[in-house]
């Protein structure tokens, strides 16, 4: 695993992507187990993760080597790894086991840490965060269960030889992290613009290898993941409060300033 | 029997969605006001290889065929037509005459920069003379000391006069037939040859950024070997062309047709008129459900003429059928749109006042809707 110090001949980047419930649709929890009811939704890959495939793409681009997507989740995640292939990626390797359903965050990155160690890389590279959980720590802890150095919320990435350095976003600018290779990296929308898939790698999408991995496979110790053996547990739910009613700001010479401190404290700028 | 969409063509046809969505949506009507092309736009559509759909990857294409062409010009055009129609004119227009008919040399020269949407070509047959009929064309090409001398005026050629323009293959008349018919040919002039330049700018009724030019030729001089497939030949080729090509249009008036549906759908969810939702009046709801079945007939109609001309079958009559039905379509529901939207309908900010202006031409470009008829009508055996 990994490249200690000069540069790697080639990258192995591995890249995670979830599918998620269209953030377009309407989404519903499961009443029986308080899960996701993934049937009722339409799929599509986290966004995020689409800014984790894109900087993959570009690192590869620019160091060469191979970008491989590695998703967790039942049998309609092919269609999110399809997406990731058609965007460029080279292969994938789908862990998929009943066993893995209801895990929780932590659970979760404890089956993709050993989904890892399943492959070769570089660099694992990942959104901040997805659009259904948001609970915004599988990065971290994978890196953890992995023994890695963590760079989060990057919004530009440079390698040069073993090194890897990022550019984490804070609140107001960044700090400039770096670390040695083997590494994860989470990623925020604001480090690049996903390409849209083309035809032509739509089509190669089909022809590339995409490994099934089960819960064995992966040596994932049945005890350890799962709904009956989650760290947490989602006890209640509601819907979100309707919108109240907006602020309306008149301006009588101050409604710039206003509307910045508005702003500002929802920390939008 | 199925006209379910493959895996691949799904996948294309929600790639361009969401990028006419993320990418056209957000900018294009300030596009349209000032009546400027979008050269951002097509540079990404370029990167995204809409360009290159039906050609071969040994030519920088995408490998895919006319279908997948006509599949991202209908999500083009359900946000916007102006964008769509610079797909269409410099895929079927500007670089399938090179590709069909070309030398080796012409498609090694031009068809990697025309597929990878860094070059846009435009075919220039329309004359102020007349459009429909193709063969009474005015423009001369005579061969002299190995070169063509091109003198005429060509009228609405899209895509001719962009920074990005490479080339215009125009139709001439090079000589005079046996029987004392004109003999026409398709010659191929790069953008900045001498003697060819680019007249009036005209101002539209729609499709507002797109780029549309006259074009003047005074004793502009092409190379020879300019010439694109056979002498005599360029009449008959761009029938071919545009036989084709009436699929492509169709495709994008599909894409209006139901760009109002889309529209309307959710106006109708959200205005409300005497205190409830516009929606819940069933004249609104009648017009939207219209809508939504002329925009479904008409893109099954343009898929059959596609997949004829895929098969390798005569498609004619489809196609002119799919272009006189989804253009017809594209103009009712443009209107029951704009009349769902009321007064808002008829502001420019409004994707439907744009859809209003941009619908007509659909009933006019490459080929009126009476050419269809005559068309159809020939096809049946009724006489010339
Ligand atoms: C925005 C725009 C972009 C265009 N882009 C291009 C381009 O890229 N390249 C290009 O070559 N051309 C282009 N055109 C031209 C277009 O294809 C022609 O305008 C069209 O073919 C009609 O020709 P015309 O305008 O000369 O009309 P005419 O041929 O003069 O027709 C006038 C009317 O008479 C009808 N008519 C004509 N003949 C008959 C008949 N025999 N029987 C019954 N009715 C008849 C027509 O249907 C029409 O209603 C463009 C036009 C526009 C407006």
């Amino acid at each position: 695993m990994g490249v200690q110090g000069g540069r790697p001949p080639a990258m192995n980047i591995v890249v995670l992507v979830k599918q998620v419930p269209d953030t377009a649709t309407e989404r519903k929890l499961n009443p029986a187990d308080n899960t996701l009811d993934r049937a009722s939704s339409d799929g599509v890959i986290n966004e995020l993760d689409e800014y984790a495939i894109e900087e993959a793409l570009l690192l590869k681009e620019k160091h060469g080597g191979e970008v491989t997507i590695l998703s967790a989740g039942p049998d309609q995640a092919t269609d999110s790894i399809r997406k990731a292939l058609s965007m460029g990626a080279d292969k994938a390797i789908h862990l998929n086991d009943e066993a893995l359903h209801g895990s929780d965050s932590l659970q979760t990155a404890y089956a993709l840490a050993q989904a890892l160690r399943t492959t070769e890389f570089d660099v694992v590279v990942l959104g901040s965060e997805s659009t259904d959980a948001r609970t915004g720590v599988v990065g971290a802890a994978l890196a953890e269960y992995l023994g890695l150095p963590q760079l989060t919320l990057a919004n530009k990435v440079d390698i040069d030889g073993g090194t890897i350095r990022i550019q984490r976003q804070t609140d107001d600018g960044y700090d400039v992290v770096e670390a040695q290779l083997p590494a994860v990296v989470s990623v925020v929308e604001k480090i690049n613009e996903p390409r849209y898939p083309s035809f032509k790698l739509i089509m190669a999408a089909k022809k590339k290898p995409v490994t099934k991995l089960d819960a064995a496979g992966a040596e994932i110790d049945p005890a350890k993941v799962g709904l009956a053996n989650a760290t947490t547990e989602t006890v209640d739910f509601a819907a979100a409060p309707p919108r109240a009613a907006g602020t309306v700001v008149k301006d009588e010479g101050t409604g710039g300033v206003q509307i910045a401190d508005f702003l500002a404290s929802k920390k939008f700028v | 029997m199925s006209h379910r969409l493959s895996e691949e063509y799904e996948e294309l046809r929600r790639s361009v969605e969401a990028f006419a969505h993320e990418v056209v949506a957000p900018v294009i009507a300030g596009h349209y006001e000032r009546g400027e092309f979008p050269y951002e736009i097509v540079a990404r559509m370029g990167e995204m290889g809409l360009f290159g759909l039906p050609f071969p990857e040994e030519y920088g294409g995408m490998g895919g065929d006319y279908f997948a062409l006509c599949l991202a010009l209908e999500e083009l055009a359900r946000v916007d037509s102006s964008v769509a129609i610079t797909l269409e004119a410099g895929v079927s227009l500007g670089a399938m005459p090179i590709f069909r008919f070309g030398s080796a040399e012409q498609k090694k020269t031009w068809l990697p920069r025309l597929c990878s949407g860094e070059a846009l070509g435009a075919f220039g047959l329309t004359e102020p003379g007349g459009g429909s009929d193709a063969g009474a064309t005015r423009t001369t090409a005579r061969l002299e000391e190995g070169h063509w001398v091109v003198n005429g005026t060509k009228s609405f050629i899209t895509n001719s006069g962009t920074d990005i323009t490479a080339l215009v293959t125009v139709t001439a008349v090079t000589g005079r037939r046996p029987d004392g018919r004109p003999e026409i040919s398709a010659i191929l002039v790069p953008a900045g040859t001498p003697g060819f330049s680019v007249g009036q700018h005209y101002s539209k009724v729609g499709w507002n950024a797109s780029d549309t030019n006259e074009l003047v030729f005074e004793d502009c001089r092409v190379p020879e070997e300019n010439l694109v497939g056979e002498r005599g030949r360029g009449y008959a080729q761009f029938l071919r062309i545009l036989d084709e090509g009436r699929i492509a249009i169709a495709a994008l008036s599909v894409g209006l047709a139901q760009g109002c549906v889309d529209e309307s759908l959710r106006y109708a969810a959200e205005r409300e008129a005497f205190g409830r939702h516009i929606g819940h009046y069933q004249a609104i709801q009648f017009k939207i459900a219209d809508m939504e079945a002329r925009a479904h007939t008409a893109r099954l109609a343009y898929y059959d003429a596609a997949a004829r001309m895929l098969a390798g079958e005569p498609f004619k009559k489809q196609a002119a059928i799919a272009k006189l039905v989804a253009s017809n379509a594209a103009m009712d529901n443009a209107r029951d749109a704009t009349q769902v939207f009321g007064g808002y309908g008829f502001m420019n900010d409004y994707a439907v006042g744009r859809f209003y202006r941009d619908a007509k031409i659909l009933e006019i470009g490459e080929g009126t809707s009476e050419v269809q008829r005559m068309l159809i009508a020939r096809e049946l055996g009724l006489p010339a």
